[in-house]
């Protein structure tokens, strides 16, 4: 039984490695591209919008809502980094409706890489806003001694983001192949369903930490972030 | 639970092309149409405001007009109707006074005509009378009406005392000594000899008399000379009679105007 969709190899050469995770997030991509497309194509700004449209917004607006809840004042500037992280995982982890597909999420490589994306972020985000030095001085708050554990801490909740997400979705998957060998009926569906929340659920953790620790850092406290990091 | 690097790297950029692509094809689009519509929505929402206080300001300035309006309507009524109210007095005091001119007019012509009626049926009566006296007098004697006035008229001359006499003498000798003797009848000329011979009895001379006939006298013969007269007529009687019929006609008409 293969864990990770990492282990389906299309085509190799080298380093370079196509596997079902690049592919199937390639397809993924693809869709939600075509679907954006399609559906932002004909915007109208009258009062009475297509259900399509309609549905858009909401979810666009939803994000929006929940960026500037956890206190960055301006979501415009981050909606396309968390929203597209919402809306990835999310689909990614909604699409396991469908026979044989294996989201991309289940594999450690993707999760390391949205975390990495995450931890390059933050301070991308945090020097725009704050400037260099003022970013650096950051990590010296509230005292010089911090200092190491600020870097720890920056690793190690990367380093989390990367396996909560892995371990929720792969362990979703094989919990269902597991059960399908057990026991083929029912249940399988009953487990499925419950991966899709799980999936939603993992999604909106997901962007809301990287949500919460750029807010952090363009704010530059580093205390609340880390409180809901360790009661999640 | 391998990481593939190679994975990973792409794993980032893809993620980094989707970002790009959905900010581009997504948020972009979304948000922009979001706060068109919102821009909208505010200016619409102003436009309404202003809209709306423009329609106060119209409704507090009808509402004014319309007040001035129920008042200058009020004051007119008013007016009108003090007008009207004097108009109706003066209107109703100029019919009065019509009313009662006419009502006088009108009593005026009643008068008239009953007094033409009662001078027309006096005429009549005595007509009538006349004509009866004369037909019983003819049908009971062998003496006509005409006779037996003027023998009346002869004895009355005759039993004029000293007094009158005086006076009628007096009268003769004052003027051209002229006697008239008129009649409603032309006296048969045994008659006027008769008259003529008791005048100068009377007189003491011999006199012309002139004789005429008036339709004036009903049955009766008058003597004058120089404003003293001597006559005998059935006027008196009838008059008598006019004057119960006068009364009898009167009392039935102010019953009459009384009950109306």
């Amino acid at each position: 039984m293969k864990l990770s969709p990492d282990q389906t190899i299309f085509w190799e050469y080298g380093f370079v490695t196509i596997n079902l995770t690049i592919v199937t997030t390639w397809a993924l991509i693809l869709v939600l591209v075509i679907a954006a497309r399609l559906i932002t194509k004909n915007l109208k700004t009258d009062i009475h919008i297509s259900r399509w449209q309609c549905f858009l917004e909401m979810v666009v607006t939803l994000i929006s809502n929940q960026i500037k809840e956890v206190g960055l004042k301006n979501p415009r500037e981050y909606i396309a980094f968390i929203g597209s992280l919402f809306l990835f995982i999310a689909f990614a982890n909604i699409c396991i409706i469908f026979p044989w597909y294996v989201p991309p999420t289940g594999s450690l490589s993707t999760t390391a890489a949205l975390a990495i994306s995450v931890f390059l972020a933050v301070p991308f985000f945090g020097i725009i806003k704050l400037g260099f030095p003022s970013y650096l001085k950051s990590y010296i708050k509230p005292t010089f001694i911090m200092l190491p554990f600020n870097i720890i801490s920056e690793v190690s909740r990367t380093l989390a983001l990367a396996i909560r997400l892995f371990g929720n979705v792969m362990s979703g998957g094989m919990i269902a192949g597991i059960l399908l060998s057990v026991a083929p009926f029912v249940f399988p569906v009953i487990m499925n369903a419950l991966g899709l929340l799980t999936g939603i659920v993992q999604a909106y953790i997901f962007s809301i930490l990287a949500t919460v620790y750029i807010a952090a850092a363009v704010q530059g406290i580093k205390s609340d972030e880390e409180k809901l990091t360790i009661n999640i | 639970m391998q990481i593939n690097w190679f994975t990973v790297i792409a794993q980032v950029v893809n993620f980094l092309i989707l970002v790009w692509l959905l900010r581009r094809f997504l948020y972009k689009p979304i948000l922009d149409a979001i706060d068109e519509r919102e821009n909208k929505i505010n200016s619409q929402l102003n436009e309404a405001e202003a809209k709306q206080a423009e329609a106060i300001k119209a409704k507090e300035e009808f509402i004014h007009k319309n007040n001035l309006f129920d008042q200058q309507k009020e004051e007119r009524m008013n007016s009108v109707v003090n007008e009207v109210k004097e108009t109706k007095s003066k209107l109703l005091e100029e019919a009065r006074s019509e009313a009662n001119i006419l009502r006088k007019k009108l009593e005026a012509t009643y008068k008239a005509m009953q007094e033409s009626a009662h001078g027309e049926i006096a005429q009549m009566t005595q007509q009538e009378v006349f004509d009866i006296a004369r037909k019983t007098l003819a049908d009971l004697s062998t003496v006509s009406l005409e006779e037996q006035a003027t023998l009346v008229f002869i004895s009355k001359l005759k039993d004029l005392n000293t007094k009158e006499r005086e006076q009628f003498i007096e009268a003769f000798n004052t003027d051209d000594q002229s006697i008239l003797v008129q009649s409603t009848f032309v006296l048969p000329d045994l008659m006027q000899g008769n008259i003529k011979d008791t005048v100068n009895e009377i007189l003491g001379l011999e006199t012309t008399i002139q004789f005429q006939t008036s339709p004036n006298l009903i049955s009766g013969i008058e003597l004058s000379t120089s404003g003293y007269k001597v006559a005998w007529s059935i006027d008196e009687y009838l008059n008598s009679l006019e004057n119960s019929i006068y009364k009898t006609t009167m009392e039935k008409t102010e019953v009459i105007s009384e009950n109306k």
